[in-house]
């Protein structure tokens, strides 16, 4: 009996390691999500048609060398109801989403770019409040907005309005991040609290009848990655910054991208008071939700409180922890050890998080 | 967070593993079942059985109210969803479950007005603010949910608002617990039972599992103590050769139940003959559907809907499994035609669902459970 189990758990791991292909016959909302839908889309239709050696790697940002110089590329669609929301805005989101891929990538951001997409009947203040909003952000983060591009659809085709941003950031040499490089004994840590802009964001909808308390973390990380950098040099193995799908999908992408297993010490995670209240409410686990202002770290051992300790001294980075570590098994797998002396498994998200009934 | 994490105290649950493991025969294997969704989700989410020992096994049961709704159910949704002048309302979710040609998320994609509620008083309010539209909700859950039900239609009748009709497939505990403890193949030991529904119905309709089949049902709270408390309270009644209705959760649960809310369950529903339940069939005076006083918000009668049984598969062995007679791997569709990407049967529409946890993670309980030897 035992063979039988053993053939099909080995036929089970066999589809798995298929190339992901995408065959659905409609686009739906999980497609967009970030978990394992998205995933599919992304590898089974854009990445297997466009397929080159940057684009293969499927970072946050791609690496690129032009005449001796790294450079790291990326670019980021925004498109979010509300407008405005407690602790940001599109506009702020726009500047910080894209600045944020560039930097996990271990690049200073340089320029930006942006296209807007306007619905027709938009109040002409609205729009002027977003851009004062982006103007603000790429200010405080040094980076000029230095090109762009504007469209308006008629009224109905989109919610008010989309902001596209790409962004150019020069890599630091004296880090070379790749997943492929996290080994068994490494250390994982977290920049800050963890689901602060998702559950903002649900609340601001005032879907829910449930008031509470919550800003968006939108902010850029580029400092946090800088302190990283600076205090672990080539001990940084990998970063990224955990928005759609939040640190779960983060870590479980670490994770089968080096054949790692890796533990998280679910108590060890910072989530604010108030956001881990509202997720207990709604049936949502924090770790699946999404943030914008922080980042995920994997780092040699040796260098880990190091680490740790930058980070902390780092504006935004204060409440910053060593969440759970990297083991050789299971392989591809996260588990989380829970404060109730339990272990379960952390999987990927399969559409969006949706409240339970039960 | 106050009042949360006292019930999560891991030295009071070491403390309970211990008395939980004195109690216990080591000869002995003990089946117990939880009934309820939610508690299967409490064991999941605090790794509840790795504070339990080896011989003592939890079978999670038929209680997800999303995942037992027949194929043939959702089709009917889909059908009034795809009226034109339909807003569609359900819970969160209900929206991934699939039907015998997609989920309610399919027919959103292809442009159906499908939207998400938190309660039915959400999808009333809707058709308030809607007056030119139809607005339905698809009711789903035990006797928990019932009464939100119950109460809206009875705000939608003293209001006189017509453009709001419900399409009803509550369905009650007892009969599928009844159909459990009828089948042949299945011995269980004691039931952990279901708190949310218990604090409507209260703890005597479970009487007949300690009359005519000896066995212990102990009504539990949702929270990881309450749960390990549950079942050191099942593990005294079998050491000491008791079967009993036990109520754990008595902070939250009366022994007779909400009588109001059972009084407003009579006054708007009544009992339909048969209902099925995906993976377990038929089971008769299962479910509830609108009282000839509220059939004008019948959306059954308002609609057309085929009406069409969608049968499970024939392969499909999701009643073994939930009986826990097979293991996942043994059925014959198990991870072919049924996978958590296109899933055919009960216990893999779930994530928590037997079948798609053991795909999901089948290669790691098995390693830790050499581990653990």
């Amino acid at each position: 009996m035992a063979d039988l189990e053993e053939e099909v758990l080995a036929r089970i791991e066999r589809q798995r390691k298929l190339k992901a292909r995408f065959r659905d016959e409609h686009i739906t909302m999980a497609h967009g999500a970030g978990g394992k839908t998205t995933h599919t889309l992304v590898e089974g239709l854009f990445a297997s048609a466009f397929s080159n050696e940057a684009l293969d790697e499927l970072g946050d940002a791609a690496c690129l060398e032009v005449d001796g110089a790294m450079l790291s590329f990326s670019t980021d669609g925004h498109v979010v109801k509300p407008l405005t929301f407690p602790g940001g805005c599109i506009g702020a989101l726009a500047v910080h989403g894209t600045l944020n891929d560039v930097a996990v990538s271990g690049a200073k951001p340089l320029f930006l770019s942006v296209a807007f997409v306007i619905e027709e009947g938009l109040d002409a203040d609205v729009l002027r409040e977003q851009v004062a909003a982006m103007a603000e952000a790429a200010q405080k983060a040094g980076v000029p907005i230095v090109t762009g591009d504007t469209k308006v659809v008629e009224r109905g085709k989109c919610d008010g309005m989309y902001i596209v941003t790409a962004g150019i950031g020069l890599r630091d040499p004296r880090v070379s991040l790749s997943s492929k490089t996290i080994k068994p004994g490494d250390q994982i840590l977290c920049s800050g609290t963890v689901a602060d802009h998702g559950t903002a964001i649900m609340l601001a909808r005032g879907e829910l009848e449930l008031e509470a308390d919550v800003e968006s973390d939108t902010a850029p990380v580029w400092e946090l990655v800088r302190a990283l950098i600076e205090s672990a040099g080539s001990d940084l193995r990998v970063m990224r910054d955990p928005t759609r799908g939040g640190v779960a999908t983060v870590l479980n992408e670490f994770a089968q991208e080096a054949n790692v297993g890796m533990t998280v010490d679910e108590g060890a995670v910072p989530v604010n008071p108030v956001v881990r209240g509202a997720c207990e409410i709604l049936g949502i686990d924090p770790m699946y939700v999404a943030n914008e202002g922080k980042l995920i770290a994997v780092v040699g051992p040796e260098s880990a409180d190091a680490a740790l300790e930058a980070l902390q001294s780092t504006p935004g980075g204060e409440q910053a922890a060593i969440i759970g570590n990297v083991q050789e098994q299971p392989e591809g797998m996260v588990l989380v050890r829970t404060g109730f002396g339990g272990t379960r498994i952390m999987d990927m998200l399969i559409g969006d998080p949706l409240p339970r009934i039960c | 967070m106050k009042f949360v994490d006292e019930f999560r105290d891991v030295e009071l649950a070491r403390a309970l593993g211990t008395k939980i493991v004195s109690l216990t025969e080591p000869d002995r294997h003990y089946k117990i079942m939880e009934v309820c969704g939610g508690h299967t989700h409490t064991i999941y989410k605090h790794g509840i059985e790795d504070h339990l020992p080896e011989n003592v096994e939890l079978v999670h049961g038929p209680g997800c109210p999303v995942c037992v709704i027949p194929m043939g159910r959702v089709d009917d949704g889909i059908a009034i969803a795809k009226d034109p002048n339909v807003i569609f309302t359900c819970f969160g979710d209900m929206m991934r479950v699939p039907g015998g040609n997609g989920s309610f998320l399919d027919a959103k994609a292809e442009g159906a007005d499908i939207r998400f509620v938190y309660s039915p008083l959400d999808a009333l309010k809707m058709a308030v603010n809607n007056p030119e539209r139809e607005v339905v909700f698809y009711a789903i859950g035990f006797e928990t949910t019932a009464p939100s039900t119950a109460l809206t239609l009875m705000r939608a009748k003293a209001e006189g608002i017509k453009n709001f009709s419900v399409m009803c497939n509550h369905v009650t505990i007892v009969p599928p617990l009844k159909a459990l403890m009828e089948s042949p193949d299945l011995r269980l030991d004691a039931f952990i039972g279901p708190g949310h529904v218990s604090t409507v119905v209260g703890c005597r309709p479970y009487d007949f599992l300690t009359k005519d089949y000896n066995t212990p049902i102990v009504v539990a709270g949702f929270e990881p103590l309450d749960l390990l408390h549950s079942i050191s309270m099942i593990m005294e009644q079998l050491d000491e050769g008791r079967a009993e209705v036990e109520n754990q959760y008595g902070r939250v649960v009366p022994w007779e139940g909400n009588l109001r809310a059972l009084q407003v369950l009579q006054e708007v529903f009544e009992l339909r003959p048969y209902f099925e339940w995906r993976g377990l069939g038929f089971i008769s005076q299962s479910a509830l559907k609108l009282s000839d006083a509220y059939s004008d918000f019948d959306a059954e009668l308002r609609y057309a809907t085929p009406g069409v049984r969608v049968a499970d598969p024939k392969a499909c062995q999701c009643g073994e499994v939930l009986k826990g007679v097979i293991k996942p791997w043994e059925c014959k569709v198990f991870g072919t035609a049924c996978t958590p990407e296109n899933p055919i049967g009960t216990c893999m529409v779930s994530s928590e669902g037997a079948c798609a946890a053991y795909y999901n993670f089948g290669r790691f309980a098995r390693s830790k459970a050499r581990a653990d030897a």
